[in-house]
């Protein structure tokens, strides 16, 4: 089976993502190389939830699921989190053989040992409060907060991260703590908090160093892209800078930059934006080089060879529906896509054969009709379909007519409005007059 | 007896200048007493008194003589007495006794109606509001009786000429809520349905501190006619109108307001089984004939969104998009619409296609021309009648105490510390 082939050549998963393979392409996702963009508690999250959208029992996809699972057990061992060591042996339920059964003896010393931490921690931090050292007090709920983190208590790291806060002097604290602040921000899925830890590392008074900068654009990015701004989120996608590299692997790899600012901004910007911020950026350049399909669905939107466009978006499709950030908005995404190609595509022509149009979006007529017939309703498209010859006819607006109409509606509004103030003015002057006479 | 007698010398005598009728209406004030006392007397006295010149003596004889309880065969009799009086009174005289001559008309409409026979009030009546009105903006109170008689004899022509004019000057808000509610019902029968939803639209909002049921029929039908009409309804009552209104209104309508979201939806079959299921609810208002126009009305409005899409479309379709039974429906549909003018098509029955046509006006022509014109100077005389109301509000006392009532008192204040106190202020005030 093709999958498991090229997991054996690629080998481990510790070694530099390799530049040669296309990562998220149209084949179906490996597994190993994907995970092995990511460090930490993202590439667990990532594993699982791809363990999670493989279930429902077809072939290819069940071997999948399994390697993700796999993976995801080598890597928790590797860290301390029982909880999610416990779910995973769940959801293996013993099917990939004895070495990976519950290991409830390493689970037991890992508790032990979570247990001696805590109370050291405690009690040094009780001994810096009561010394009232600001640095070492700092130090301590830092390293509570990485405790936390580790164990998987992300409210409690979020929560002590924050304490650090009262104690910075230097703005390098006050940086590294919003980075603390905005990758548990991240796990936990609660954006604003990301969106408010971003302006305040930005406005930090020091000079941030490129990386940094990247990381919070990336950050900031993402933040937009859960609630539903794409503009915004392909914005900062596209002002990343290349020093990004893998240096924010424990949240984002870079060809995910490349994926989402690319989907983002093609579905959000218009020509020109395209044209300037993506196309002809040379920075952006940089990551699309990870990522060719995205580059290639690019520049066919752009140069109107819409079927191969739309042929590259549905090959993607179910590698990005794996995707534990994109998954929800992939189908906005590609309506938004798809709507802007036939938009686009009808805008220099007068008339239009819906024919010809069918075969360049590889759709049947009537189909297309159905969704032209949508997008001249909600005012998108201006033009009227002739629906006997199958012909689309550019429609501009009479301007000097529907300015008479326009007044004259206006006109007969005024009129009726005017009219029934002044009725209604009268008869509250009438009550209150005669209210006044029955007071006197 | 006596008295009558020399009431009715009085009455022959002083009904020459406006001088002399004032001094008769104060002694026809005090003498109305002794008329109520004996009404059967005075039928006699009628004869004597001509209603035409001597309208104020007249009609204190009349009120007198109809008041108290009548039966079918008095009814009778009375009317063309009535009638005769109300057609060639005097309107000055009368109008110095407004409520008596209201009385009497409406004695008058209800004898019409104990006889059941309304049509023969409707002329008179309108006659009696254009006799009591002071103004043509004037609402009286017998507006709304007099629009009552049209709907009941289906005589909407007449009625339509009265709501013509304008109304600003009311006597009694609750007239003006009858008689707006009345009027939007003779509109809705002649199908004006955006001068119904305007009378319909001020019962809704007119100020009024309890809820009354004459607004929450009015309610009923405004979303009705307003579904009709537009093909949407928004359920939120602008800002002005009261908050009684605005509270409790739609507790009443609960019905119609269900029936305006369903008809938004766009299905029509699940619009007709939501009609059928409140079918007697809708009867019980009597409001089953309007509910069937807004099914009906609801096709149209699917067919003129399909205007703004298609340049031809095949009846096929349209059946198919409009959910109609079949090309035959369509065609009738389309065929009723464009001979009502609302949309403007041709039907090419060869090949089963209709072909959307732009509007044709130009708004090149010598009408239309006029039509701007006129309206332009209507807007401007209703400028100036506002300009007007907003300047006499300016003048008026209570009004300027309330605005500058903090400015003045602290004015006065400054004025009595400069008055009175010599050394320099330490305070500022």
């Amino acid at each position: 089976m093709e999958p498991e082939d090229e997991i054996y050549e690629n080998g481990g998963g510790e070694q530099p993502p390799p530049r040669s393979k296309p990562i998220i392409s149209g084949e179906q996702l490996d597994v190993e190389t994907y995970a092995s963009l990511y460090r930490d508690r993202t590439k667990v999250a990532r594993l699982l939830f791809i363990a999670d959208r493989c279930d429902n029992g077809a072939m290819p996809l069940e071997a999948l699921r399994m390697e993700a699972l796999r993976m995801a057990y080598d890597e928790i061992k590797k860290g301390e989190n029982t909880q999610l060591f416990r779910e995973v042996v769940n959801k293996i339920g013993g099917m990939l053989g004895d070495k990976y059964e519950m290991d409830a003896a390493w689970c037991e010393t890992v508790d032990r040992r979570a247990e001696q931490k805590k109370e050291k921690l405690e009690n040094e931090l009780n001994s810096y409060r009561t010394n009232l050292i600001k640095e070492s007090i700092r130090m301590g709920y830092n390293d509570f907060g990485d405790f936390h983190y580790a164990h998987g208590a992300l409210g409690d790291a979020f929560k002590s991260y924050v304490r650090t806060r009262d104690y910075c002097t230097t703005s390098k604290h006050i940086i590294s703590m919003c980075m603390n602040a905005i990758l548990v921000s991240i796990e936990m899925g609660q954006f604003t908090h990301v969106t408010s830890y971003v302006s305040k590392a930005e406005q930090s008074p020091d000079a941030l160093d490129p990386i940094t900068v990247a990381k919070l654009r990336c950050a900031a990015g993402l933040a937009h892209l859960e609630t539903k701004k794409y503009k915004l989120a392909a914005r900062k996608f596209l002002e990343t800078g290349p020093e990004l590299g893998s240096h924010y692997n424990e949240v984002i790899a870079a060809q995910d930059v490349a994926t989402y600012g690319g989907l983002c901004a093609l579905a959000s910007f218009d020509r020109t934006e395209l044209k300037n911020k993506v196309i002809d950026n040379l920075n952006f350049r940089n990551f699309l080089e990870l990522v060719p399909e995205v580059r290639e669905l690019i520049n066919d939107f752009y140069s109107s060879h819409y079927a191969s466009c739309l042929e590259y978006l549905g090959n993607l499709k179910p590698n990005l529906l794996l995707d534990i950030h994109l998954h929800d908005h992939v189908e906005t995404l590609y309506d938004q896509i798809r709507h802007k190609a036939l938009i686009q595509y009808t805008h220099p022509f007068v008339s239009v054969d819906l024919r010809m149009m069918a075969n360049a979006f590889k759709t049947s007529v009537a189909g297309l009709e159905k969704e032209l017939e949508a997008l001249i309703t909600d005012n998108q498209i201006q033009a009227r379909i002739d629906s006997h010859n199958k012909i689309l006819y550019a429609r501009h607006a009479d301007q000097r007519n529907a300015t008479f109409q326009r007044v004259l509606q206006t006109g007969s509004e005024f009129d009726r409005d005017v009219r029934s103030m002044l009725l209604r003015a009268n008869l509250i002057k009438y009550d209150h007059n005669l209210r006044a006479s029955r007071k006197l | 007896m006596g008295s009558i007698e020399n009431l009715v010398t009085q009455i022959q005598g002083l009904s020459g200048s406006i001088d002399d009728i004032a001094h008769l209406h104060n002694i026809l004030k005090v003498a109305d007493e002794s008329l109520h006392a004996e009404p059967s007397a005075l039928s006699s006295v009628l004869d004597q008194v001509d209603p035409a010149k001597h309208s104020l003596g007249y009609l204190y004889f009349l009120e007198a003589f109809t008041s108290g309880p009548v039966s079918k065969e008095q009814a009778l009799t009375l009317i063309p007495i009535l009638a005769r009086f109300i057609n060639c009174c005097d309107a000055q005289q009368i109008r110095f006794a407004p409520d008596k001559f209201v009385s009497v008309c409406k004695r008058f409409k209800d004898h019409v109606l104990l006889i059941e026979s309304p049509l023969r009030g409707v002329s008179p009546m309108r006659a009696a509001v254009r006799k009591l009105q002071t103004t043509s903006e004037h609402l009286t109170t017998l507006h709304p009786d007099f629009l009552l008689l049209c709907l009941l004899s289906k005589s909407y022509n007449i009625g339509l000429s009265v709501l013509e004019d304008d109304i600003f000057d009311v006597d009694q808000p609750r007239d003006l809520f009858l008689y707006c509610y009345y009027g939007g019902m003779i509109c809705i029968g002649q199908k004006r349905f955006r001068k119904a939803l305007e009378l319909l639209h001020n019962v809704v909002t007119a100020p009024m501190n309890t809820i009354n049921a004459i607004a929450v029929e009015a309610y009923k039908k405004y979303i009705l006619v307003s579904l009709i009409h537009y093909g949407q309804f928004s359920t939120s009552l602008p800002k002005y109108a009261s908050s009684a209104a605005q509270r409790n209104l739609k507790n009443f309508c609960q019905p119609y307001i269900e029936l305006a979201t369903t008809y938004s939806s766009g299905k029509i079959a699940e619009f007709k089984i939501y009609v059928d299921t409140n079918r007697e609810k809708y009867d019980n208002d009597k409001n089953l004939g309007l509910v069937k126009q807004v099914v009906s009305s609801m096709y149209k409005h699917n067919i003129q969104r399909l205007t703004q899409t298609y340049l031809t479309l095949s009846l096929q379709d349209i059946a198919n998009t409009v959910q109609l039974g079949s090309p035959k429906e369509a065609e009738m549909h389309v065929l009723q619409m464009i001979q009502d003018g609302e949309i403007f098509a041709t039907i090419n029955q060869k090949d089963g296609m209709v072909r959307f046509l732009e509007d044709p006006e130009q708004y090149k022509t010598c009408q239309m021309i006029e039509h701007i014109d006129s309206s332009i100077q209507r807007i401007m005389t209703l400028s100036r009648k506002l300009n007007a109301m907003d300047e006499l509000m300016s003048y008026d006392p209570l009004y300027l105490s309330k605005v500058l009532f903090t400015q003045v008192g602290r004015e006065r204040q400054r004025f009595d510390f400069d008055d009175f106190d010599t050394v320099p202020q330490k305070f500022p005030i």
